[in-house]
């Protein structure tokens, strides 16, 4: 029996790896944005990049409509999207960085040559809240809304295309009653 | 007009592929001569459709046709004339038309060098090609049409993608694409030795030039690209592991297997099972890297495209084609019969050895670029794969493989006794010992012990194989040297070489992110970098920044270099571009960071020794493979197959 089932290994395994694939098409990108789109986000307290004895947790974001960018020094994508990251910060945008599965010293001299756009960076080397948030990798940037839902998820690097098509929207009906002083100097209404 | 023409021609060749896919392979099958017949002329036919829609794109391009969507969202008006040119592939419905392409120039190519094959044989191997080409074609059309109309058309493009704005990318995709495309063939040789249950030493003679072609051109496609990275990307890395960098690496990991498994095929009659399964694996990881890079399943710096609707295409079309080889091999693999049997030591030991290194140096790159993705599928929640990792777990299968390579390489076939061995090898095995301690020590001071095994790895493969050409050339014994054999020695030296330039380099790196303000000098690994000013440049579609620095060692004037920081009009992306002062013992790399305030820059600043050797061994290697495809083995089986057909066809 095994004599000629041997040959049929191949496909078998062939099969399998078909399948998550399979599973794979129908789970990504869809599935991670529907489970926290719309929903509250998710709860975390991190250590802050800077400095280990602060900490940064989720109602700093509470009542504000801000970014919160998912950020590594071993992620290539990440220091493509940086510049414009700038760009916003310095228009006036708040952005909070979750910096994922990093080294302290490494960050630190990153944000030191590179600038600095974050408000503030949690530091989670284990991944600990990026698995709560559903991040897949890096780079990947939430738009939290002014009542703490999670409005948008973007997965790859931050663009201006995709600022102006996907962001400025959404950021514009979040800011209708004002209080978004940053809007016009990030290229909004 | 014209783009509907370029449209028609695509529906064309796309019925010509379905009679390439069907008729030949039944004529095979049922002996019918005049069905067999139609695979050229409709390989052909193909060719010529798809050569002319590529025209009528490229033309789309070069005349600014900003009606076509495609042009409209990957040129613009301004964009340079041989950017145009390349922008054509440099999106996914292009890129997709590209390798429909490719696969017509193989098709033509084996239509043309095997007239005196047997036509039962080549209406097989054909017809198998045909059905890649339907496939890919009618995804193209269905998914991904590259001529579809933009109404109304935009006054000016969304231009290329800056990343893709330069010289490496001319060339580099077209070489990727030949080498990922050119699998098809092996496969196509593959499947239709499945198919008539007959594979023989003839048949891997027949196939092992086209593979190596394609591994050729797979490898310098792949050398080119990590070049691009390393002075287009701005941080001075060569390899990332990225997934499509890993994408294009696993089928050239599978191609190496398969053209060493070819080999003991060719000589020795067996090896059958691994030969196949290599030929259809490394194929099925080539469609692998077009659904990886095109699906949007896993997100990287290259994949344009990310639509679900595409990937579960691709997905099909993978099932047939990989699921349909496989599937044909369970039914046909007990015809492969072995030809003959070896002892422990002997050559076919360590070609075993080197096939199961590297399926499993495959293995493991696959297993980290997918892992994730199994993960998220189990519902396990996510996790993300590192460098550390990769670099850990290529290790493990690379490093006993090449310390069994300088072995291999001078091992006789069937049997060979250990005490002639190892007096061969007994200079090679010194010289490694001796280098790869002292050069780490003397030259660079402290090191690890990972670094002097790896050094000596180096030295040992680059010894071992000049050990042959060496008695040969200069002391004039031994037996005559083919080119395919000297082909061998040049690419194991390459192998070497690159070994020694990826060690050196990722080992004595000395990197460094320093601030300075016009007139200062920043002391770098021995160098000095006098940094005299930033001043505007204007490029064709981009605005830069140009700093100007004089690099100089000991106070004298080594050259000067100007890193640029640009930003490219249309679509605002800042690009760095890399200075860097390359010599035959180190790199000096030198890119702008952003402005600090007060004309004070960031700066990244590398010197890597040894970087060179990265290249050049690259280069040895498929320099290596080109030496081999010349042996004059295979120009005598042409010949004699020229000279039958004249006979054939007088008769």
């Amino acid at each position: 029996m095994w004599r000629y089932l041997r040959y049929a290994v191949p496909v078998a395994i062939f099969v399998a790896i078909g399948l998550f694939f399979y599973r794979g098409l129908n789970l990504d990108p869809n599935y991670v944005p529907s489970a926290l789109v719309g929903k509250p986000m998710p709860k975390f307290s991190l250590p802050t990049l800077t400095d280990p004895d602060a900490t940064v947790t989720s109602d700093a974001l509470q009542g504000k409509v801000a970014l919160v960018n998912v950020w590594g020094t071993w992620c290539v994508e990440c220091r493509h999207e940086h510049g414009f990251l700038v760009q916003l910060a310095q228009a006036g945008v708040p952005i909070y960085g979750l910096n994922l599965r990093d080294d302290r010293a490494s960050a630190m001299s990153w944000l030191a040559t590179l600038g600095n756009p974050y408000v503030t960076s949690g530091f989670d080397p284990q991944g600990v809240a990026a698995v709560d948030w559903g991040v897949t990798g890096a780079p990947e940037t939430f738009l939290i809304g002014r009542d703490g839902n999670v409005i948008f998820k973007h997965i790859s690097p931050m663009t201006p295309q995709v600022w102006r098509r996907d962001f400025l929207p959404l950021i514009e009906e979040q800011c209708r009653a004002g209080g978004c002083e940053f809007l016009a100097a990030a290229g909004g209404r | 007009m014209i783009p509907e023409i370029g449209q028609f021609a695509l529906v064309l060749a796309l019925c010509l592929a379905l009679v390439q896919a069907t008729l030949p392979l039944v004529g095979a099958w049922r002996g019918r001569p005049e069905w067999m017949a139609l695979a050229r002329p409709t390989a052909a036919g193909q060719f010529v459709f798809v050569a002319i829609a590529f025209g009528i794109l490229e033309y789309a391009f070069l005349t600014d046709d900003f009606s076509v969507e495609f042009v409209a969202q990957h040129s613009n008006s301004a964009l340079p004339a041989f950017y145009k040119f390349t922008a054509a592939w440099g999106g996914h419905e292009g890129s997709m038309l590209f390798w429909i392409t490719v696969l017509a120039i193989w098709t033509m190519a084996v239509a043309a060098f095997s007239r005196s094959q047997p036509e039962e044989f080549v209406s097989r191997v054909l017809g198998v090609l045909g059905i890649v080409s339907a496939g890919i074609l009618a995804f193209a059309l269905l998914t991904s049409n590259p001529f579809l109309r933009l109404l109304p058309a935009v006054a000016d493009g969304n231009d290329l993608n800056p990343l893709l704005q330069d010289p490496g990318m001319i060339i580099h995709p077209p070489m990727l694409y030949l080498g990922y495309v050119g699998m098809s063939v092996p496969f196509a040789f593959a499947v239709a030795a499945l198919l008539t249950g007959r594979l023989d030493k003839n048949w891997a003679k027949w196939t092992r030039p086209w593979t190596v072609a394609a591994w050729v051109l797979l490898t310098c496609g792949i050398t080119l690209g990590s070049w691009w990275s390393y002075y287009e990307l701005g941080w001075g890395g060569w390899w990332f592991w990225d997934p499509v960098e890993n994408s294009s690496f696993m089928p050239w990991l599978m191609a190496t297997a398969l053209l060493h498994s070819l080999a003991v095929t060719e000589r020795r009659g067996i090896f059958k099972s691994w030969t196949v399964l290599l030929a259809i694996g490394a194929f099925s990881l080539s469609l692998l890297g077009t659904f990886l890079t095109r699906s949007g399943v896993l997100i990287s710096v290259h994949a344009f495209a990310s639509d679900p609707t595409r990937g579960l295409f691709i997905l099909g079309i993978l099932g047939l084609f990989c699921g349909g080889a496989l599937l044909l091999y369970a039914f046909r693999a007990r015809h492969l019969e072995a030809e003959g049997g070896f002892k422990l030591m002997s050559r076919e030991s360590f070609l075993m050895a080197n096939n199961i290194l590297f399926v499993i140096a495959t293995a493991s790159v696959l297993l980290g670029t997918l892992g994730p993705l199994i993960i998220t599928a189990l519902g396990l929640g996510t996790i993300s794969v590192g460098v550390p990792w990769f670099n850990i777990m290529f290790l493990l299968s690379m490093l006993p493989l090449v310390v069994l390579l300088g072995v291999g390489m001078h091992t006789a076939w069937k049997q060979m006794l250990a005490g002639p061995l190892l007096r061969r090898l007994r200079w090679p095995a010194a010289i490694a010992v001796v280098v790869g301690v002292a050069a780490p020590l003397l030259a660079y001071g402290a090191t690890s012990a990972l670094t002097i095994v790896a050094v000596a790895a180096g030295v040992w493969v680059c010894a071992s194989a000049l050990l042959d050409p060496v008695r040969k050339l200069v002391l004039r014994t031994g037996a005559p040297l083919t080119r395919g054999h000297l082909g061998m020695c040049l690419a194991h030296f390459g192998v070497g070489v690159f070994i020694l330039g990826a060690t050196m380099a990722s080992a004595f790196k000395l990197e460094t992110d320093v601030s300075a303000k016009p007139g200062d000098t920043v002391k770098a690994g021995g160098y000095e970098f006098l940094f005299r000013g930033v001043h505007r440049v204007q490029g064709p579609n981009f605005v830069a920044d140009e700093g100007e620095f004089e690099l100089r060692r000991d106070g004298k004037l080594v050259t000067v270099l100007t890193p640029q920081k640009r930003v490219y009009r249309v679509q605002q992306n800042p690009m760095t571009e890399a200075a860097i002062d390359t010599r035959p013992t180190r790199d000096v790399f030198l890119a702008l960071g952003e402005p600090l305030g007060n004309d004070a820059w960031s700066l990244r600043i590398q010197v890597k020794p040894m970087m060179n050797f990265l290249w050049f061994g690259s280069a040895f290697m498929a320099l290596g493979g080109i030496l081999a495809i010349t042996d004059r083995r295979y120009r005598q089986l042409r010949q004699k197959q020229t000279a039958h057909a004249e006979v054939v066809g007088t008769a």
